[in-house]
């Protein structure tokens, strides 16, 4: 069983409910935080991390030899990553995509591709979850090729599995939640929250996921989300009130499921209402 | 002169800050570049004027008619957008390798609706903002494509000062929302979290070239780390040009009728109105530099 907590809008206590499943799970679980852009998840768990690898995209490199400057890669290049500067190309490795079609253009065989490391991954155990998260490298623009190399790091993996999503709607969420049996989706009620919540709900939607709200701070703010999942038939499967104090233990890193007993029993308590909802050990047959 | 406000980690209050901000810089362009969550506007209401599709790329469809489904196309999509002579537009880059190799000439490469893009009167100054299709790449285009329409706009106004909501993280939009802007300010809040995206987005915006100046939010969270933002400022020799405390009121203002008003109410306006004549005097500082 693959669960995902995505929220459309950042800030809403999506790594606090992640990592907080992961800790209150009875049995061992595997984590990725494939918030690669923000990688947080670590501070929480404070894995032991014993595997580290760089990832490469692909980007093409100008054999100067065999290239005759027709210009067909040029053209070809959808994001403007080549340049024709004289009788060279020029390759632009930040605007890459690594999508291949200039080598497939080029009437010479004069692109060979290359790899261009652009991020890593770290992975590791912490007590008996096992952790593996990913760092887009500095000035590096896409985040989906280190997204995909931290959903790779287990591809055999059996049990629950609980992936941090990165925030937005766009492509790194995308990246991030498909291929989950459910997405819970972090919100806070306020018309932000429930603006971006609206988005992520269609992003759900285009993926035909299941999914489940949780309210944060749900006492800062009034009731237009829960209108919103009412109407849409969203279940809202948890509400949490804003404490300080957990808000200061969040301040350390400090998962609230440490210091209270009843918030383990209760995220407990939710990783197995969505096991249910999912129809019992669906999970285990992926 | 632009102004980005991001932060690294999402929800330190990056949207609050720039409007608040906005209100000292009047007249100003105000820009949502966190095209996909877009919240200024929910905050500024403002009246839209124009309203623009947004191509940003292309994206491909086989034209069923001509397919033979030698399954060419598969094979070399790199982004797992084709299937059963089907493409998936959510998954699609629009990069045309399938358009490239098929024998058939089955593949079209049509413009891709990637959001809509928003021009706006708001209360002090013209409001830019746009809309990213659900789960569409290209959102470093169309932040790109906003911040072009606000120069435009500030152009034609004669406003001197536009100010540039961004994305949380460090990828293509937030490169895109702070390239070639004369300060980024950050947004940041005293929990290892958020210390730890800080130094992040730092290198990213160092990494551009553009000067830095940070703003602790919620500063009276945590004492220790708030200390160690400072220390990490002053080692980065990164001006801190606000600090602002806790308001609970502030999350409920969002939900009044009228949040700006209501957000005006509360002591973070002060607050940021001395931060907004700190940041003019940085910037006022720099110019006579160079």
């Amino acid at each position: 069983m693959i669960i995902a907590v995505a929220s459309g809008k950042g800030g809403t206590g999506k790594t606090t409910i992640a990592t907080a499943l992961a800790l209150a799970a009875e049995r061992p679980v595997l984590f990725l935080d494939c918030d690669v852009e923000e990688p947080n998840a670590f501070l929480y768990l404070k894995p032991e991390l014993t595997v580290r690898r760089p990832v490469y995209r692909p980007v093409p490199e100008v054999d100067e030899e065999a290239c005759t400057s027709c210009g067909r890669c040029v053209d070809a290049c959808a994001y403007h990553a080549l340049l024709a500067l004289g009788k060279t190309v020029v390759v632009l490795k930040h605007m890459c995509h690594g999508c291949g079609a200039c080598a497939i253009a080029c009437p010479t065989g004069a692109l060979r591709e290359t790899s261009h490391e652009t991020g890593y991954v770290e992975a590791g155990r912490a007590g008996a979850i096992t952790f593996a998260h990913g760092e887009l490298g500095i000035g590096e623009a896409m985040a989906p090729p280190v997204i995909r190399a931290v959903k790779e790091m287990y591809p055999d993996w059996e049990g629950t599995c609980i992936i941090d999503a990165p925030p937005g709607t766009a492509c790194p969420v995308l990246e991030a939640v498909r291929g989950s049996d459910f997405c819970l989706l972090v919100t806070e009620p306020t018309p932000f929250g429930l603006h971006d919540l609206r988005r992520m709900v269609e992003v759900v939607r285009a993926l035909d996921l299941a999914c489940g709200v949780i309210v944060n701070r749900c006492d800062l703010g009034d009731d237009r989300v829960g209108r919103y999942c009412r109407a849409e038939g969203l279940p809202v499967l948890l509400r949490i009130p804003y404490l300080p104090e957990v808000a200061r233990w969040g301040a350390e890193a400090i998962s609230f499921v440490a210091r209270l007993e009843s918030w383990k029993t209760q995220m407990a308590a939710l990783l197995g209402r969505v096991e249910e909802m999912l129809g019992g050990d669906r999970g285990h047959q992926r | 002169m632009e102004i980005a406000v991001i932060s690294g980690k999402g929800g330190t209050g990056k949207t609050t800050v720039a409007a608040l901000l906005g209100v000292y810089a009047a007249p100003v362009v105000m820009v949502d570049a966190d095209v996909d969550a877009a919240n200024l506007a929910l905050l500024l209401q403002p009246r839209i004027v124009t309203e623009e599709p947004f191509y940003g790329g292309q994206v491909a469809r086989i034209d069923a008619a001509r397919c033979n489904l030698c399954g060419s196309c598969e094979d070399v999509c790199r982004f797992g957008a084709v299937a059963g002579g089907v493409v998936n537009p959510l998954l699609c880059e629009g990069c045309g390798a399938c358009y490239h190799v098929c024998p058939a000439g089955a593949i079209v490469l049509e413009p891709s609706p990637d959001g809509y893009l928003y021009g706006a009167e708001g209360p002090y100054g013209p409001v830019v903002h746009a809309e990213l299709s659900v789960g569409r790449g290209n959102s470093g285009k169309l932040v790109t494509a906003v911040r072009q329409q606000a120069r435009e706009m500030a152009g034609r106004g004669g406003i001197a000062w536009t100010i540039i909501d961004g994305p949380p993280g460090t990828g293509c939009p937030v490169i895109a929302a702070v390239s070639r802007v004369d300060l980024a300010l950050v947004v940041t809040e005293p929990t290892r979290a958020a210390l730890h995206d800080l130094e992040r987005v730092v290198d990213v915006v160092n990494h551009f070239g553009v000067p830095v100046a940070v703003c602790i939010n919620r500063y009276d969270l945590h004492p220790e780390f708030r200390a160690a933002i400072l220390d990490y400022c002053r080692a980065a020799g990164l001006p801190v040009v606000g600090e602002l405390p806790t308001v609970l009121e502030a999350s409920r203002a969002l939900v009044a009728e009228k949040p700006l008003c209501a957000l005006m109410q509360t002591k973070l306006a002060l607050m940021c109105a001395q931060m907004w004549r700190r940041l003019r005097e940085l910037m006022a500082a720099s110019i006579s530099c160079d």
